[in-house]
């Protein structure tokens, strides 16, 4: 029975199995789930009187393991190729399924359009617009469709997005907003892991420099938000600087090491700093961002000025264009510091350092504008982040934010500024459509991380599009592309 | 000097817990070259399993302290054997089916996993503070005094310090013993040094890498159950901070090196200990990765490491 | 003496130990303008570890490495950091493994090699990003001398393809490629001919022959296919243990008999056969 299992649990191009020996092994994954099941998930320790009690649940570990013993079953019949005409009849289902999605035009068209489509289908908005207002955003939407290109797709759904029918204050703070604030956050972590090839584990600290140097600055100074968010970066980018300097001749796992070792280090300090920071109370009434000085209130604010009537959603969706500008400022400049000799050596450098240094590369310098740029946009995020809670503490810059970040750039596709933006989306989106779950949400995260990374090791959106062509430009596939060393 | 010497004992107590954690953080390192993220959450589903296997046991006020003290061996192996079939499972799940491919892919899987057990045991168990029934605690707290202080201050060794350094030094003791002097440790070195080059020579490769994941967590439920024991209270956070913890100490003592495991463990523990004591508690896992950061910028292969050299 | 006449490399008491070993022992040797030199010996023997003490991958133990220009500036190489001897003493190399940027397109691994002329054509990346035409006129420029060099090559063709997709003859010719294009006064090759077939070894010969001493180019080689290098050398060092034991014209190299004595010494005898009769092992 464990050499059966052994065998269909290889990969798909295994022989094709028997019905019995698909049982057997679905069978031997039922015990092991019951086992894992065994005592952890089986009893629930529950507080009584004096001290600790329990109680059973037979009956939903029983489900979960018929659930385990069924869904293996599945697999096994729909995974490696089952001999006779079962096997044939799940094959041709299985090709056409793959057929219908190739002529619908990739599943980033897909995505685009059901995205389009549930926005449309999900009610009226709450603002009213003009005709032509409309119109107007609606045309990088019919571009993407036309050139086929999801990049185009994207920026117009983003446009679109505040005015859309559906897009309630809710949708828009919570679900706009937020996604879009860790998609600059992917594009600017991008550049260091991403380009550069440096597994940079601790990038929350620079996003809590951003966050901190804002919330201080226009506390202790008074100054606007506009003047506060360049310096945010130019601070945030400092600290790259600084911190970067003595790690980055550490390679691989060892700067990773390191990194989460000072995104630690900056929040205890956070944590413990009290006179400064306000310690693990954070740091409250944060000024909000004006529009060249209008501020966004009830009287005398950016309703009166432009004779509307004055509603909070004005504020969110005001927030919404600034963080949607931000990451746009994020990608323009990432893109363009790709076609730079800055930008080819930090590519270079996660290929091969040791070639960079016989062709004359710093790798030193490098390295630590990689570090700095992405530190940068981490601390111009940060700004941001504060500016619309109003509100920081230490809590919101754990281990855990490095970590999704990390994982968004790593499931979009190192370097893809495209598959970073869908990562963000699907992973910071969809675990948002599953906030009334509450805590099966971060599971359902870890979940999808996984799985995500076991279908595409390399992620969504693999390879890469040269910087420069003498005739034509040619993908690069991904199994050639390395991943660096740090 | 009493207060010295308790300081002392508390953190080669904490520390030969570290130390258990890293052993399984070095292993995986050394065969497969990846962080285990999700290995400090092993951990505390072995430290939950622990306190469940208590729970079932159900000891009382009446009960002997050699029955409690066999109780815990027998909860020990028992967890071992559990949480040792969540660490095959999770190899099985995240880290096999992307063996060979990107680099980073199991650092996110692990991270991934890591999500998924913490979240898991939240759900399962609820996100309280679990305590120790206190009939199993006091009666461990209990111990010896080593040193008399003038000022009425003793330094003492509880008998659950003794229980975990001994149980420590044993497990110590008999994987070293595992890993330089049998066929399994034979294949695991092989592994560590060349896969392919072991493959080729019948070293049966998965199954090395799966029972070195099932001896990390097995290890990892003995350092859960210590910590519970120890402390008396768990919840389902303890898997992060113990495991960063005890992943530093991996590094510290030279990332592949088990007994630069077991050391780096003692050395984190210890400096943890008495930088609580002597200096403050605030910013003590601030010193513990200062040190970290500080001993891989200037001796990067760890205290008992090999360096790496670099080839052209 | 002019500067022109001096020797682009002197080599003098070079001494390189890892720990216990002493890989090079006091060598001392030079390298003429304009010429091929070659460094020779049994496996083992030192080549590479002095390779890498002239590139700046190595700080040597002792000795003296000195690169000197056609204008009489002169760089003491031992104390460089490694990316200055690329971009100031201008001393380029190739690797006995290949390191090409695999995922990078052939022009892309071109461009990488003219980074700091491009970098400061950019004005260090700021007059690049707000798009000032003299970097886009740089770039232009480069552009011509990689394809320059890709037509030397006979690569042109595959310019826009990924380097890992060539095949291994072609990756070795693109890593010269990318080397000249760093605008060397020295190029260093390692093995250069190593796993190629006869027809691309020879090749090889001619692509060299035909680099030395265009712009004042010299060449330092190691190689180990002896035809290559009794065909194309003006000059050669013979190494063993870490010393220098013979140097000469191929002719005289031939027949000396220290040189023979350390390759029979070896196992490798069909290698000695090859250096005694200039024939291709």
């Amino acid at each position: 029975m464990a050499k059966a299992a052994t065998a269909t649990m290889q990969a798909g191009d295994s022989e094709p199995t028997s019905l019995g020996a698909a049982l057997a092994d679905a069978a031997t994954a039922a015990v092991i789930a019951l086992l894992l099941a065994m005592p952890i998930l089986a009893y629930r320790s529950v507080e009584q009187a004096v001290s600790l009690g329990m109680e059973a649940r037979w009956g939903a570990i029983a489900i979960g393991v018929a659930a385990v013993f069924a869904g293996r079953l599945a697999i096994n019949l729909l995974g490696p190729r089952l001999s006779g005409p079962v096997g044939e009849l799940f094959a041709a289902l299985k090709s056409a399924i793959v057929r219908v999605f190739h002529a619908i035009g990739g599943w980033r068209t897909v995505l685009g359009m059901l995205l389009m489509l549930a926005m449309a289908a999900s009610g009226a908005g709450k603002l009213s617009t003009p005709r032509w207002f409309d119109l107007l955003l609606i045309v990088p939407l019919a571009i993407g469709v036309w050139r086929r290109s999801p990049a185009w797709l994207f920026l117009g759904l983003a446009l679109f997005f505040p005015f859309a029918p559906g897009a309630s204050r809710y949708w828009i703070e919570n679900f706009g907003i937020l996604v879009l604030i860790y998609v600059m956050l992917g594009w600017g972590l991008n550049v260091v892991v991403g380009l550069a090839g440096l597994l940079d584990l601790g990038y929350v600290a620079f996003y809590a420099v951003g966050a901190y140097s804002y919330a201080l600055l226009a506390q202790t100074f008074g100054l606007s938000f506009w003047i506060c968010l360049p310096l945010a970066g130019i601070l945030a980018a400092l600290w790259g600087v600084l911190l970067g300097f003595p790690v980055l001749r550490l390679r691989g796992d060892y700067l990773a090491i390191v990194t989460l070792a000072f995104g630690e280090i900056i929040r205890v300090v956070l944590i413990n700093w009290q006179s400064l920071t306000g310690g693990p109370n954070g740091i409250s009434g944060i000024p909000r961002p004006t529009l060249f000085g209008l501020e966004f209130k009830a009287d005398g604010g950016f309703a009166d000025y432009f004779g509307l009537e004055h509603t909070s959603l004005h504020r969110i969706i005001f927030l919404y264009y600034i963080i949607l500008v931000l990451a746009l400022v994020t990608n323009w400049v990432t893109v363009r510091l790709r076609r730079l000799p800055v930008g080819r050596a930090w590519e270079a450098m996660r290929e091969d350092e040791i070639a960079c240094r016989s062709l004359g590369i710093n790798i030193t310098n490098t390295k630590l504008t990689a570090f700095s740029i992405g530190a940068m946009f981490g601390g111009f995020a940060g700004a941001f982040f504060a500016t619309k809670q109003g509100f920081i503490s230490p809590e919101s810059f754990t281990f855990w934010e490095s970590a999704i970040i990390l994982a968004i750039v790593v499931l979009g596709g190192m370097g893809s500024q495209v598959g970073v933006a869908v990562a963000a989306l699907v992973m910071i989106g969809g675990t948002e459509l599953f906030r009334e779950l509450e805590i099966y949400r971060m599971l359902v995260f870890g979940v999808a991380m996984v799985a995500v990374m076991v279908w595409r090791p390399r992620g969504v959106v693999s390879g890469r599009v040269p910087t420069i062509a003498l005739k034509e430009t040619r993908r690069i596939g991904g199994d050639l592309v390395k991943e660096g060393h740090g | 000097m009493e207060y010295f010497v308790q300081q002392l004992i508390n953190g080669l107590t904490l520390g030969s817990i570290y130390g258990l954690i890293a052993i399984g953080y070095t292993m995986v390192y050394g065969i497969i070259g990846m962080i285990n993220f999700a290995h400090g959450d092993v951990f505390m589903v072995g430290s939950f399993i622990g306190l469940l296997l208590f729970l079932m046991i159900g000891l009382t006020a009446a009960t002997p302290l050699v029955v409690i003290i066999l109780a815990l061996i027998g909860v020990l192996i028992v967890a071992m054997a559990l949480t040792a079939v969540w660490g095959w499972t999770i190899e099985r799940l995240a880290y096999r089916p992307l063996r060979g491919s990107f680099r980073l892919a199991p650092l996110i899987t692990a991270i991934g996993m890591s999500i998924v057990l913490t979240n898991l045991v939240q759900i399962a168990q609820g996100a309280r503070v679990k305590n120790l029934p206190p009939d199993i605690k006091d009666r461990l707290a209990g111990g010896f005094t080593v040193l008399r202080g003038a000022d009425g201050f003793d330094a003492v060794v509880s008998y659950r310090q003794l229980v975990i350094v001994g149980v420590t030094v044993t497990l110590m003791a008999f994987f070293t013993w595992l890993i330089t002097s049998t066929s399994l440790g034979r294949a695991q070195r092989a592994c560590e040094q060349d896969r392919t080059m072991a493959a080729l020579t019948g070293v049966d490769v998965d199954r090395t890498i799966s029972i070195t994941f099932v001896i990390g967590a097995a290890l990892a439920a003995v350092a859960g159950v210590m910590f519970l024991v120890y402390y008396g209270a768990i919840d389902f956070y303890i898997g992060f901070v113990a495991g960063i913890k005890a992943f530093t100490a991996a590094v510290l003592g030279g990332i592949g090196s088990l007994p630069g495991a077991m050391l780096g463990g003692l050395l984190i523990g210890l400096i943890e200990v008495f930088w609580a004591g002597y200096v403050g508690s605030e910013y003590k896992d601030v010193a513990a990765f200062s040190i970290l950061a500080l001993v891989l910028i200037f001796r990067p292969e760890g205290l008992l490491g090999r360096p790496e050299i670099e080839k052209v | 003496m002019t500067a022109g006449s001096r020797p682009i490399l002197e080599v003098d008491g070079l001494g390189m130990r890892f720990g216990g070993l002493v890989a090079v022992d006091g060598l001392a040797f030079s390298a003429q303008r304009g010429q091929i030199t070659a460094l020779i010996g049994p496996n083992g023997a030192g080549k590479t570890t002095v390779f890498n003490c002239v590139t700046g991958f190595y700080r040597p133990t002792s000795g003296r490495i000195t690169v000197q220009h056609d204008d009489g500036r002169s760089f003491a190489l031992q104390s460089m950091p490694g990316h200055r001897i690329c971009h100031q003493a201008k001393v380029a190399r190739t690797f006995q493994n290949i390191r090409l940027f695999a995922g990078m397109s052939l022009l892309e691994n071109l461009l990488v090699a003219q980074h700091n002329k491009l970098m400061r054509a950019s004005l260090f990346t700021v007059g690049g990003l707000i798009g000032l035409p003299g970097f886009a006129a740089a770039e232009r420029a480069a552009v011509e001398i990689a394809k320059h060099w890709l037509e030397r090559v006979g690569l042109v063709d595959r310019a826009d393809d990924a380097a890992g997709d060539l095949p291994y003859g072609d990756q070795r010719r693109l890593e010269i490629a990318r080397a000249m294009c760093t605008g060397p006064a020295l190029l260093c090759l390692d093995e250069p001919a190593a796993g190629l077939n006869p027809r691309e070894s020879r090749e090889l010969n001619q692509l060299l022959l035909s680099m030395r001493g265009e712009n004042g180019l010299s060449i330092l080689l190691i190689e180990h296919d002896m035809g290559v290098v009794m065909e194309i050398s003006d000059h050669i060092v013979v190494l063993d243990y870490g010393k220098k034991i013979a140097e000469g014209t191929p002719a005289q190299i031939r027949n000396d008999p220290a040189v023979i004595a350390a390759y029979l010494g070896v196992e490798d005898e069909e290698t000695a056969i090859a250096v005694t009769t200039g024939a291709r092992p």
